[in-house]
């Protein structure tokens, strides 16, 4: 036979019991073509582009799905950053085009759609500063609707009249979906050096690089990470990197194969496998239960980062040799209400936001789906973003917060937002103000590329 | 549809589990290429190379339809095209 018993039985267990599965298989279009005088032109035209290039995309996937039996647990649509495609509107237009696209993605089953972008780590353009104001309303009325605004880079520095602005609008926009637990800020991140080719949400947009269209996969699958490092409780870290870049590599695999498979069919280019590790609320499917088995009593005891920075690592070392189309984020995601490892580290004290954010300067992303009290001051919220900002500019990396000041929560309380999105216990936030640092106004300078202590 | 599809069937072991699998596997079109089988604490574990490309119906019909017949029969029975563990174990 072709394949060994224990091959077959292996692939199966990963995806029977160990969660293994295709996170996304997210479309990229571009649109700015779609830019007419009048908004209702534009919404039209909008409309006939996304559902000519993504009417199959769906029952595309689900097909693929079947015949590989493989679930694909998302699929989902990037376009151009609406800010830069759609210029020129007034903010209550772009709430017209945020309800546009929530339509579009329902109408075609999709689960997100992201894009509906300012990137604005330099400056405002009227057009930016409109698309940002209009967030609140727009995340509100929608469901499926995901927003990202880039607010520093590596080689800009950081805006921090944007950072400033976007803790008043992460706060307005969690008041604004307040009746639901304020999920409005869930799909709202703000990111310091986004990448153009990102299939996860909320930060999926269709970068100025990209083709007309393109097919980008995300995978999955901490917990076939944890349940092959539970085999080898006594491994040494050589061993453990081993054990993760094989587990890495099969699992990009999977994706490549997806990502392959869904592009050849849609008829449009194969962008990327996005080596992440993304968890979910399943029993086992957690990236703190990934460090924990490494020998940590709990996620966020000292050597968390340590060993989270092996992870990392040793999942790109598989990634890259499973496939030469990595790109996106890749890397371990920590989203706290997603994981109910860090759900339980924080529940028995274990893990703070401070220690995230130390997390967060060797792994993918940032401060993500973390629920703090609602009554966080809009500063306070721009503080948080300053210094994970200040980390991925200097890292040279890609850091993001995607933060929820959940309206009459405080901290010690528990808040449920559902689906993928999880649960999570609120975090206290320092006490201490952040005003007078972030009314300065102005930009942190880019930092310098050499002397690199 | 591709070509090669690996068929799995775990149960409780007992008499006719690879009659009934096999004749549906004939009913269907699809021809088995390579077959092994084994008893694990009693427990009937077969795992088979089919070639699909005979059969008119897709995966996914093949699926619901197997799905019937484990039901049926007290196993648990899986189809799905080799491609994926083409993908993640040959490099």
């Amino acid at each position: 036979m072709s394949y060994s018993t224990q091959e077959i039985i292996e692939t199966l267990a990963m995806i029977q019991t160990e969660n293994l599965d295709i996170r996304t298989v997210t479309m990229g279009i571009q649109i700015a073509d779609c830019k007419r005088d009048s908004l209702q032109d534009t919404l039209d035209q909008l409309s006939d582009k996304i559902m000519r290039f993504a009417s199959r995309h769906v029952q595309t996937c689900e097909n693929i799905e079947h015949e590989l039996g493989i679930p694909i647990v998302n699929k989902r649509l990037s376009i151009t950053p609406i800010s830069q495609a759609l210029p020129g509107f007034r903010s209550d237009e772009y709430v017209k085009i945020a309800q546009r696209l929530d339509q579009i993605a329902k109408e075609l089953g999709v689960d997100f759609v992201g894009g509906f972008t300012a990137l604005v780590h330099k400056g405002f353009t009227p057009s930016e500063t409109a698309l940002i104001h209009a967030l609140p309303e727009a995340l509100s009325v929608t469901d499926r609707v995901c927003s990202s605004v880039a607010v520093a880079t590596t080689r800009a520095g950081i805006n921090m009249d944007a950072v400033a602005l976007m803790g008043q609008i992460i706060r307005q926009t969690a008041e604004a979906s307040a009746d639901r637990a304020g999920i409005g800020a869930a799909k709202l991140v703000v990111f310091c050096n986004p990448v153009e080719d990102n299939p996860f949400m909320a930060g999926a947009f269709h970068g100025a690089g990209e083709p007309e269209a393109v097919i980008h996969v995300g995978v999955s699958g901490p917990g076939v990470v944890l349940s092959a490092l539970r085999g080898h409780p006594d491994a040494s870290f050589e061993e453990v990197s081993e054990i993760i870049k094989r587990t890495a590599f099969k699992i990009t695999r999977a994706g490549h194969l997806v990502g392959k498979l869904a592009a050849q069919r849609l008829g449009v280019p194969f962008g990327i496998v996005d080596l992440s590790l993304a968890p979910t609320n399943a029993v086992g499917d957690s990236v703190a239960e990934i460090l924990e088995c490494m020998g940590l009593e709990y996620c966020g005891a000292h050597g968390t980062t340590a060993a989270l920075a092996l992870l990392n690592d040793a999942v790109k070392k598989g990634g890259a040799m499973a496939t030469s189309a990595a790109g996106g984020l890749s890397g371990a995601f920590i989203p706290v209400s997603e994981d109910n490892g860090m759900i339980a580290a924080i529940e028995a004290g274990a893990l703070s936001l401070a220690k995230l954010e130390a997390m967060t300067a060797v792994c993918s992303v940032g401060l993500d789906m973390i629920a703090v009290p609602g009554d966080t001051p809009a500063a306070t919220l721009a503080g948080l973003i300053a210094d994970e900002m200040a980390i991925g500019m200097i890292n040279k990396k890609t850091t993001a917060v995607r933060v929820i000041p959940v309206p009459g929560a405080t901290a010690g309380q528990f808040v449920e937002f559902g689906g993928l999105l999880g649960r999570s216990p609120i975090l206290p936030v320092s006490p201490f103000s952040s005003l007078k640092f972030t009314q300065r106004g102005g930009r942190i300078p880019a930092p310098i590329q050499a002397l690199t202590n | 549809m591709s070509k090669q599809g690996i068929v799995t069937v775990v149960g409780l072991d007992r008499i006719g589990i690879i009659a009934s699998v096999t004749f549906a596997l004939a009913e269907y079109k699809l021809n088995i290429i390579d077959i092994r089988q084994t008893v694990l604490n009693e427990f009937f574990t077969m795992i088979m190379v089919v070639d699909v490309s005979a059969s008119t119906m897709s995966f996914k019909d093949l699926q619901a339809k197997f799905a019937q017949l484990g039901e049926e029969q007290g196993l648990q029975i899986t189809i799905q095209s080799e491609e994926l563990f083409r993908g993640m174990h040959r490099i």
